[in-house]
């Protein structure tokens, strides 16, 4: 088991994991309890619903599985009183290669989940909730389970809860291996017990047209976490540990060649990739030095270690200049890994020193992305199948000459060209590492087949 | 269809015994109880039973297809469609224990395909058989108690490399360990 820093680094803010790092903390409701635990849920259930959402859109909490969306303004799509039912379903189908953060709150703190849960479905006047967690997770599924019958039993779900007038029912839900699920309309097609293609938006917003065709809200484990901590702290002080826009902690997600791999609660935008990969995760390993990271689970692009970007920003005197930021000096949120060209997505960093043979990195990745494609688009179901095909001939040494363009352009023409954002997913790594690291593709082409 | 019926082996036509005559009264209780999760539509509980049926069967054979289909009324290719399309579900049972390596990019620069190598070599597999999926049973050895194979990030990346061995999850596994590992689930 990967386990907390018994002393947190100072770099760390630990919110999420605030528990789990207490000695002797188990999952059961009495420990929970006698760490404050419903206080959050009690206070809420005293607020006004709208009061809620206004917290979560003042604390720029934004979603914590991957696309980043602000969590209060998804909230907010939902209409109080339309008099359709809602739902709402916690997806902990966690699968994006280099995530491992959701899994320890699902088996140490499932209270946390279901607090938060119960607070958002308050906000978002929903009686009927899912937790959906991938299959894989077989212990964390029980645990849940226990979790919500005891809360169940204390009065913090079910019937009137805690005397409110207020009824949630909460369920999990399990996948059965297929990362397509963790996409949220996939999700939802799941959850409804079809074969899970994603839905085309529009018109099949969550938001709009959502389970059983009905408005309803898809957050990520760690987000649903985090709305109980914003109750606690207060929306400013919350919103202030953050970046503007990006507020509270996030969990950064270490593997790969450093020193210290782990998970590490950290202010958003609280530390660089140097920070994290040479202060918090002890460096490299010894003799080697950085090649690449990919800074947000394996769809995001990866970032090559010499390289420097050109970052705009207003100075001083109000005027855009033009600034130079390598790549160690990247600060960790979203809006700067954005701003160099690929996301912080859901957290999951993934180092490779110089001892990694990018091809073979890749094709590791377009494996995966070939196995995992759902088929309903032509262009990601065909065009997954042949970039993995054509960097495993390349790594076998019977690339064609024109191979890293072939790639280029199955690549170029998936993007952009499916339903879901699978899509982007599977076409970002090939993009990224062959306009990163051309000369590895092409010296592995140039030579001749055995 | 008769060459994708041989491809993936007889599971798919006929099996001398119907799993559904196995079908008890307490999973039938189970199965109900299931089903109450799902208040709107009862179609959300399939996939919940097909681990079930899975669980207490092995794999899904057509009588556990049709059998699930009914008790959701549904017709057979509703459910056919998922065990299909979820690598989890199998037509074909696997060995008492399976031995999920990751295969993923974190687990493999931590070495995951050598671990999955000695795996196989230390419950008596050849490592080189590919397998396909598709609902086949995966590599199972001639006394059935073992399965290994290959899926996809089990979302464990700070401690690769990993393998899912039944529920438990097995972290920083070194080629060298895996014997004794493997001793554990005998």
């Amino acid at each position: 088991m990967v386990s907390l820093l018994p002393i947190p680094h100072p770099k760390e803010r630990r919110i999420i994991f605030e528990n789990i790092s207490r000695p002797g903390f188990s999952p059961d409701i009495e420990t929970y309890l006698a760490h404050g635990g419903y206080e959050e849920l009690r206070k809420a259930l005293q607020m006004k619903p709208s009061e809620i959402i206004d917290a979560v859109k003042a604390a720029n909490l934004r979603g914590r599985g991957g696309a980043g969306f602000p969590c209060g303004t998804k909230w907010s799509f939902i209409k109080h009183d339309d008099g359709k039912p809602h739902y709402i379903v916690v997806n902990g189908d966690e699968s994006e290669p280099g995530t491992f953060k959701d899994r320890y709150i699902l088996h140490q703190d499932p209270h946390q989940l279901v607090e938060g849960l119960a607070i958002a479905a308050f906000a978002t006047n929903t009686h009927l909730a899912y937790i959906y967690i991938r299959c894989e997770f077989p212990h964390a599924a029980k645990i849940v389970w226990d979790a919500i019958k005891e809360a169940k039993a204390k009065g913090f779900l079910g019937k009137n809860i805690l005397g409110s007038g207020f009824d949630l029912d909460i369920y999990v839900h399990q996948g059965a291996g297929a990362y397509i699920c963790g996409e949220e309309t996939s999700l939802l097609e799941s959850l409804e017990g079809k074969r899970p293609y994603p839905r085309i938006k529009p018109p099949y917003f969550p938001a709009v047209l959502g389970l059983y065709m009905k408005p309803t809200i898809v957050n990520n484990v760690e987000t649903i976490c985090h709305v109980k901590h914003i109750l606690r702290l207060g929306a400013e002080a919350y919103a202030k540990m953050g970046t503007p826009g990006d507020g509270g902690t996030r969990t950064m997600c270490v593997s790969g060649d450093v020193v210290r791999p782990g998970f590490f609660e950290i202010p958003c935008g609280g530390v660089t990739l140097r920070e994290l990969i040479f202060d918090v995760c002890g460096g490299l390993k010894p003799g080697r030095t950085l090649k690449a990271v990919i800074p947000g689970g394996s769809s995001a692009k990866v970032l090559r270690a010499d390289e420097v970007y050109k970052i705009k920003s207003k100075g001083a005197d109000g005027q855009m200049v033009e600034k130079d930021l390598p790549m160690l000096d990247v600060v960790m949120d979203a809006s700067t890994l954005q701003s160099v060209g690929t996301m912080i997505g859901s957290g999951g960093v993934m180092v490779m020193d110089d001892s990694r043979d990018m091809v073979w990195a890749l094709n590791n990745l377009n494996q995966f992305y070939a196995h995992e494609s759902c088929g309903q688009c032509t262009p990601c179901r065909e065009g997954s199948l042949w970039m993995s095909k054509v960097t495993t001939r390349i790594l076998h040494k019977g690339g064609r000459s024109d191979d890293a363009k072939n790639l280029k352009s199955i690549a170029d023409n998936i993007a952009g060209r499916t339903i879901c954002a699978f899509g982007e997913a599977c076409a970002w790594p090939t993009q990224s590492f062959l306009a990163k690291f051309p000369e590895e593709f092409q010296a592995r082409v140039e030579e001749p087949a055995p | 269809m008769r060459a994708y019926e041989e491809q993936i082996g007889n599971a798919m036509t006929s099996t001398t015994t119907r799993q559904a005559d196995g079908v008890t009264e307490p999973f039938e209780i189970e199965v109900n109880e299931i089903i109450s999760h799902y208040p709107i539509s009862k179609r959300s509980a399939s996939l919940p039973l097909l681990h079930l049926w899975q669980n207490e069967f092995g794999s899904i054979d057509d009588s556990g297809v049709e059998w699930i289909a009914a008790k959701l009324d549904l017709t057979p290719v509703n459910i056919l469609e998922l065990v299909t399309f979820y690598p989890w579900f199998r037509r074909e049972a696997g060995g008492k224990t399976i031995i999920r390596v990751c295969r993923t990019l974190a687990c493999a620069m931590a070495g995951s395909y050598e671990v999955k190598d000695k795996f196989c070599e230390a419950v008596g597999l050849d490592p080189h058989v590919e397998h396909h999926g598709y609902g086949s049973a995966p590599p199972t050895t001639a006394d059935g108690k073992f399965s290994v194979e290959f899926v996809e990030c089990l979302a464990s990346c700070g401690s690769a490399p990993v393998a899912l061995i039944g529920d438990d999850l097995v972290e920083n596994i070194s080629p060298a360990d895996v014997s004794s590992i493997v001793e554990q689930y005998k």
